[in-house]
């Protein structure tokens, strides 16, 4: 029996991710990053009491997590997969790197949701 | 068996031979902008916990020029990470037979597209108009 | 061999083909040559005569008849379907039977071992590696409940004929491995020929052997090592697909490293 990859566990987070990212991605970065600084949007997208009440509303806070967490998972998993292809070969370094800062990156977000409550 | 004495090429600088390799470079670079995007948006989860001023001094760095100006570029690399994303998606499904003919590939990434831009569209009206 | 120009009114006109009755136009061949121990590979050129109806092979075969015997190359069918005149053509994987002159002219052509295979001499390869992974992969039916002859042949239906019929087109030229990066930076890739033979196997209504196939698939060496580039793809001659191939077992294997996990499996 051959040894296993682990593989197969980060592809699916960065499918998941990618999936979200590619259906998501360009309404998300257009309402936060443009729409709303700019003031096209209703003050009330992004204002802090509106998105303290999304973020405590249950569906609203599983929407920030999976965002936030399958955008770092997809990312980890397709830039741990350039460095070596761009010849960087850190193996066990740059894993610890990519998944390790995606773990971080989840940790923090699941503990700021946690921490606004419900 | 005779000695062999082959030669093997180095593969520095592989992906800049080829268009093809670059376009595949620039699909997996979209990567950073995407981590980028989610470091955007968790440091705005922080601010979010750490109360409103603390909150509205992460608004108020998404109003600048560099911030929209960046976001704008995200923009662009978002879409382009869409289509590739459903360029590619077809290699990962098993054959999809519809009405006893065998479903193309561009008719998958053509949906996904359309479904993805529907998405993000629905998206951006919700937000316009119900919040 | 060409030796009259074409005169055949038949056809597009491609811009760089000689006018009937003109004498024929010259053309640039450069090979990157090597010889077993002379030193790091050089390129040699040679400018000859060509015509519109004339393949890179039969470029390199007038530059060993006329030219230099010792020019190497492999070929044989010259009609693309035994697979050995794999070379790098401009720097993309093609069959030199299948490509034309025409479409390269007014040149230079430059032609080169194809990558990521060790250059035995001139445009041959060392193909051992990937002859030894096509045996790796169990490349024959086998049955899943023992068989006589006195049961006959097997039935198959069209559909259970289309599941696997494209993968079994492959003609072993190794285009896609020339093609694939992840292969030629990490020789011990399956690699994307090989896994749409096994891919060829699996979806065989007659063959039981997949478990043991998806051994292979399920390691670092197998569907792992693919990042989807799909250039593999882009270059086959047969329209195998393999990139379909490793990424169909990609799918598989993921949801089978869940499924182990599952009762009720062995």
């Amino acid at each position: 029996m051959r040894k296993r990859s682990s593989q197969p566990f980060f592809w699916l987070l960065f499918g998941a991710g990618g999936m979200l990212s590619a259906l998501l991605g360009m309404g998300l970065v257009l309402v936060t990053g443009v729409a709303a600084p700019l003031g096209l949007e209703p003050p009330s997208v992004m204002s802090y009491g509106d998105v303290l009440a999304f973020g405590r509303n249950g569906a609203g806070k599983a929407f920030l997590f999976a965002v936030v967490s399958l955008f770092l998972w997809h990312g980890a998993h397709r830039i741990f997969h350039t460095l070596h292809d761009l010849g960087v070969h850190a193996g066990l370094v740059a894993k610890l790197a990519c998944y390790g800062g995606a773990l971080v990156g989840t940790v923090v977000a699941a503990a700021a949701l946690l921490w606004i409550g419900f | 068996m005779a000695i062999r004495r082959t030669y093997l090429r180095p593969m520095d600088g592989w992906w800049r031979r080829d268009p093809f390799f670059l376009r595949y470079m620039a699909r997996e670079a979209t990567s950073v902008f995407v981590v980028a995007y989610a470091l955007i948006l968790l440091w705005g989860l922080v601010r979010l916990a750490e109360g409103e001023a603390r909150f509205d001094a992460w608004l108020a760095w998404l109003a600048s020029p560099l911030s929209v100006a960046f976001h704008v570029l995200l923009l662009a690399v978002f879409a382009y990470h869409t289509w590739s994303w459903f360029a590619i998606m077809p290699k990962t499904m098993p054959p999809v037979v519809v009405g006893g003919r065998r479903l193309p590939a561009r008719a998958i990434t053509a949906a996904g597209v359309a479904v993805a831009v529907a998405a993000s569209a629905a998206l951006f009206a919700l937000a316009t108009v119900l919040a | 061999m060409p030796a009259m120009p074409d005169t055949s009114t038949h056809g597009a006109a491609s811009g760089a083909s000689p006018a009937p009755g003109a004498a024929p136009e010259r053309i640039e061949i450069q090979v990157l040559r090597y010889a077993p121990g002379g030193g790091a590979p050089a390129t040699q050129s040679w400018t000859i005569p060509w015509t519109r109806d004339m393949s890179v092979l039969q470029a390199l075969q007038y530059i060993k008849d006329h030219l230099d015997g010792s020019l190497t190359f492999r070929w044989s069918c010259r009609m693309a379907i035994c697979g050995s005149c794999g070379m790098m053509v401009n720097g993309v994987p093609r069959l030199g039977c299948e490509t034309f002159l025409r479409d390269l002219a007014p040149g230079p052509v430059r032609l080169e071992a194809l990558a990521h295979f060790p250059i035995e001499r001139d445009l041959v390869v060392d193909a051992e590696d990937f002859i030894g992974k096509l045996a790796k992969i169990k490349p024959y039916i086998v049955p899943k409940e023992p068989r006589g002859l006195d049961e006959g042949t097997y039935f198959q239906t069209p559909e259970e004929l289309a599941r696997y019929e494209s993968f079994s087109h492959c003609i072993n030229c190794m285009l896609c491995y020339a093609a694939c990066p992840q292969y030629g930076l990490d020789p011990k890739f399956l690699g994307p020929g090989a896994t749409a033979l096994l891919h060829r196997y699996n979806c065989d209504s007659r063959d039981g052997a997949r478990e043991e196939r998806m051994d292979l698939v399920h390691s670092e060496e197998g569907v792992w090592s693919c990042t989807a580039v799909g250039y593999c793809s882009e270059v086959c001659p047969k329209a195998v697909d393999p990139a379909s191939a490793v990424n169909q077992n990609k799918t598989a294997s993921a949801l089978d490293w869940f499924a182990r996990f599952l009762p009720g499996r062995k």
